[in-house]
C-alpha cells in the first residue's frame, strides 16, 4: 500500500514545489479523509488487537483475559507440547508443497490456455470455480472423494482392481497430502488467472523475435517469459502465503486433526486451546508464536524485494 | 401497508398483555431429534405454567461450538437469560468474575440440598457456598454396549465383564467381528479411558489422580495396568474407521462389532433402531467390574442483568426446571437420569433400571468435568488420541506423559 502511495504522490509532490510549498497535511485532503477509517481500523483493530494479544500471551489468563503475569510460562509450555510441534510441521509440509505445487500446475494451466485453445473461457470457468467455493465445501467434497467406502477407492474397486489401497485420510502419514490435494484443487484456479493475465501482459513481438530467433516454445517459456513475469509471481506468493498460514477451515472440514493429532495446525491449536481448553493465554502464546514465524519469513523477504528497489 | 399496521397493532396487543412477563432467552446446544424434543418440553413447561415466554436459542454444533458464543455475549455485556453448560469446572471463571447469578435463595426455598442426588451433582453448582446454577439431568459414561447378536450368532456367551469381553475378543476376530468399536474423535477416546480407568484401576485411584491430582498415582501400578488395557483395545478397534460416536454405536447394532465403551447417551441409537435391551443389546455399567456410575450432566446457568423483573423469572425458571414434573417430562424424552431421586420414569428398560439402582444405591463418582478443568481435559484428549492413533507409542510412554499432565493440574 505503501509504493502506491508513494508512486500515486510522487508527481504531485514535485508540481508542488514548483509552485509554492502547501502544508504537507493539508495534501491530497480529501484522499486522506477517505483514507482515516483505513487507518483507524489498520491501527487500533490490528495493531492495537496485535500487541493486546502479544501482552496477554505474558498473563496466566483462562477462560476471561487477565492481567496476571506468567512470565514465559505459556511459551515454555507451548514448545513442550507435542501438539504444537506437530502443527508446525504440518504447516511447512504443507506450506512448502502448497507452494511449489500451486505455482507449478498454476503456471502450467496458464500457459496451456494462453496457446489459443478452442473453448479457453469454457476452461478457465472449470478451473476457477472451485475457488467460490468456501474451505468447508471443499473440505465436505474432499472428505467424500478420499473416503474408502464412497470414493475413489471405492470406485477403482468397483472397476474389477480389487486390491487398490487409497486412504490417505485415515493414514497418519499421508493425511496432510490429503489436504494438500484439496487445498491445490481450490487454489489452483485463481493462481492460473492471475497467470493468464501475466501471460497476456507479454509483448506479441517477444514471441515473434523468439520464433525468429529460433528458440523452442518451452525455452522461450523457462528462460524469457517466466522472468518477465516476477511481479506476477509476487503476487501469487503472497496470495498462496498468506492462505497457508490461516490454514484451519480445512483441516476442520476433513479430519477435525486427525488421525490422532497427525494433521493438527497451528491455527487450530489456538482455536483449541482459546475456546476448548478455556485458556486464552495458552493460545495468545501460540498465536504470537505464528506472528513471529510470519515476521521472520517475511521482513527479509519484503526488504528484499520492495525496499531493494525503491533504492535502485 | 394494511398488513404492516396489523401486524403492528397485533405486536402492541401481545406486549401490552405480556407487561409483567418476560421473555426469556436461553441459549443450549441440544439440537439432535431426541435433544430438540427433550429442550421442547423445558420451552413448554416455561411457557404454560409461568408468565413468562421461552426464546430459544439453539446453537448447532455441540458444547464446543457453543460455549464460545455464550462466553462471548456474556463477556460483551448482551447475556441470555439462561445458557446451557456441562455443571463442573467449565462455568468457574464466570462464576468468579460476578457474571452469574446467586441462586441459593432459590435453593433453599425449594429444599434443593434434600432432594437432588446425588448430591455431588448440587456440590458442583456450588462455590464457597453459594448455588449458582441448576442441574436438570445426569449423564454418565460408565457403559459398555455390546451387540448379542455378534457373539450368539458365533457360538459364544455375550461377556459379562471385561476379562470376559478380552478372552473372547480373539475369537470374534475370527469370526470376522471387530470386538471393539470406537469413533476416531479425541473425546471419545478419553472418556473411553476414564471408563477403564475406574474400572480397572478402581475408584480409590481414579479418584487420587483426577480429585487429589496425585501424579504418584498415575505412575503407579494400577494405572499401568490401565494403559496395557487400553492399548489391548487399540488393537481391538482395528478394522472400523468411523469418526463420531452414533457411527461406532451403529457397528455395534448392525452386529459389525463386538461392544462399544460409550455413555448412557448411546441407548437413544439403540431405541431409535428398535431394540430391546437385554435381548438385543446388552449393558454393563462400569465394564461389569465396578459397578459405578459418574454423574455428569448439564446445567442451567443464568446472567447477572441487573433488572430485577429478569431476575424474578430467571429465578422462577430455576425452580421449575427441577419439579418433578418437568423434570420426568424432559429426562424421559432426553434419556438421561432425573436429578432427584422422588419421581418415577415414565418408561424404563432393563439398562436405564441398572442405572436407576446404582443411584439409588448412592453408588456414584463426580464426572471428569467437575474435577477437571477444560484445560486438563483438552491436555488428556490429546494425548489420549496421539496414543489411540500411533501404533508406536507404548503404553509406559503414554502413562508417563498422562502423569505429567495430572502433574500440572490445578
Amino acid at each position: 500500500m505503501a509504493i502506491a502511495d508513494e508512486a500515486g504522490n510522487a508527481p504531485a509532490a514535485q508540481a508542488g514545489t514548483e509552485a509554492r510549498r502547501p502544508v504537507r497535511i493539508l495534501k491530497n485532503l480529501q484522499s486522506k479523509m477517505a483514507l482515516i477509517p483505513m487507518m483507524f481500523t489498520a491501527l487500533v483493530v490490528f495493531l492495537g488487537g496485535t500487541i493486546w494479544t502479544v501482552v496477554y500471551s505474558f498473563t496466566d489468563s483462562g477462560l476471561l483475559p487477565r492481567l496476571e503475569w506468567a512470565g514465559l510460562e505459556q511459551y515454555d509450555r507451548l514448545w513442550g507440547t507435542r501438539k504444537w510441534l506437530v502443527s508446525i510441521e504440518n504447516l511447512a509440509i504443507y506450506g512448502v508443497c502448497s507452494v511449489v505445487g500451486t505455482l507449478v500446475i498454476g503456471f502450467v494451466l496458464a500457459a496451456l490456455l494462453d496457446r489459443k485453445i478452442r473453448g479457453e473461457n469454457a476452461f478457465r470457468t472449470i478451473f476457477l470455480y472451485p475457488f467460490a467455493l468456501s474451505f468447508i465445501v471443499t473440505g465436505l467434497i474432499w472428505q467424500w472423494l478420499l473416503n474408502p467406502e464412497l470414493g475413489f477407492q471405492q470406485v477403482v474397486r468397483g472397476m474389477g482392481w480389487e486390491s487398490f489401497t487409497f486412504d490417505p485420510l485415515n493414514n497418519p502419514d499421508l493425511v496432510m497430502f490429503g489436504l494438500l490435494i484439496a487445498g491445490l484443487w481450490q487454489g489452483t484456479g485463481l493462481i492460473m488467472c492471475i497467470m493468464l493475465a501475466g501471460l497476456r501482459g507479454i509483448d506479441e513481438d517477444i514471441w515473434k523475435a523468439a520464433r525468429v530467433d529460433g528458440i523452442g516454445t518451452v525455452k522461450t517459456y523457462i528462460r524469457v517469459i517466466i522472468p518477465m513475469m516476477r511481479p506476477v509471481f509476487v503476487t501469487s506468493l503472497v496470495l498462496i502465503a498468506s492462505g497457508i498460514v490461516k490454514l484451519y477451515d480445512l483441516v476442520v472440514a476433513m479430519t477435525s486433526g486427525g488421525p490422532g493429532i497427525a494433521s493438527e495446525v497451528p491455527a487450530k491449536y489456538v482455536m483449541q486451546a482459546m475456546f476448548g481448553g478455556q485458556n486464552l493465554g495458552q493460545g495468545f502464546a501460540a498465536s504470537t508464536m505464528m506472528l513471529v514465524m510470519v515476521v521472520i519469513i517475511l521482513v527479509p523477504w519484503a526488504y528484499l524485494e520492495f525496499g531493494g528497489r525503491k533504492r535502485g | 401497508m394494511r398488513l404492516t399496521t396489523k401486524l403492528l397493532a397485533a405486536s402492541a396487543i401481545v406486549s401490552a398483555s405480556a407487561a409483567n412477563a418476560v421473555e426469556l432467552e436461553v441459549m443450549h446446544w441440544w439440537t439432535s431429534g431426541g435433544e430438540a424434543a427433550a429442550v421442547n418440553e423445558f420451552a413448554k413447561a416455561v411457557n404454560e405454567r409461568t408468565d413468562h415466554t421461552w426464546v430459544d436459542g439453539a446453537i448447532a454444533g455441540g458444547g464446543d461450538t457453543a460455549r464460545p458464543v455464550m462466553v462471548s455475549r456474556i463477556i460483551g455485556g448482551d447475556p441470555p437469560a439462561a445458557f446451557q453448560f456441562n455443571h463442573g469446572r467449565q462455568a468457574e471463571e464466570l462464576i468468579e468474575a460476578g457474571l452469574l447469578l446467586d441462586l441459593t435463595d432459590v435453593a433453599e426455598e425449594q429444599g434443593w440440598a434434600d432432594i437432588v442426588n446425588p448430591s455431588t451433582l448440587l456440590d458442583a453448582c456450588t462455590i464457597d457456598g453459594r448455588v449458582y446454577c441448576a442441574p436438570v439431568n445426569i449423564h454418565s459414561w460408565q457403559w459398555m454396549w455390546l451387540s448379542n447378536a455378534a457373539y450368539e450368532d458365533n457360538g459364544l456367551e455375550v461377556p459379562q465383564n471385561w476379562t470376559e469381553f478380552t478372552e473372547s475378543a480373539s475369537a470374534l476376530e475370527e469370526a470376522g467381528v471387530t470386538p471393539l468399536a470406537v469413533g476416531g474423535q479425541a473425546w471419545q477416546q478419553n472418556g473411553m479411558f476414564g471408563v477403564m480407568a475406574i474400572a480397572l484401576a478402581g475408584q480409590e485411584d481414579w479418584l487420587a489422580v483426577n480429585r487429589d491430582k496425585n501424579a504418584e498415582v498415575a505412575r503407579g501400578e494400577n494405572y499401568a495396568r490401565v494403559f496395557q488395557a487400553f492399548a489391548d483395545a487399540r488393537d481391538l478397534s482395528d478394522g472400523i474407521d468411523v469418526q463420531d460416536w452414533n457411527q461406532a454405536t451403529n457397528a455395534v447394532i448392525t452386529g459389525q462389532a463386538g461392544a462399544q465403551i460409550m455413555g448412557d447417551w448411546a441407548q437413544g441409537e439403540f431405541a431409535v433402531a428398535e431394540m430391546t435391551a437385554g435381548e438385543d443389546y446388552s449393558c454393563l455399567p462400569g465394564l461389569g467390574e465396578v459397578a459405578v456410575l459418574d454423574t455428569g450432566g448439564d446445567a442451567f446457568y443464568f446472567p447477572v442483568t441487573g433488572d430485577p423483573e429478569i431476575e424474578a423469572a430467571q429465578k422462577e425458571m430455576a425452580a421449575l426446571l427441577l419439579s418433578p414434573e418437568v423434570q420426568v417430562a424432559f429426562n424421559s424424552k432426553k434419556g438421561s437420569l432425573p436429578i432427584r431421586g422422588d419421581v418415577d420414569l415414565e418408561t424404563v428398560n432393563e439398562c436405564t433400571q441398572k442405572g436407576l439402582d446404582l443411584l439409588a444405591a448412592g453408588n456414584t463418582l463426580p464426572s471428569g468435568n467437575e474435577l477437571l478443568t477444560p484445560d486438563t481435559i483438552t491436555q488428556a484428549n490429546d494425548l489420549m488420541t496421539e496414543f489411540w492413533n500411533t501404533p508406536s507409542m507404548t503404553a509406559e510412554d503414554a502413562q508417563e506423559r498422562y502423569a505429567q499432565i495430572i502433574e500440572d493440574a490445578e
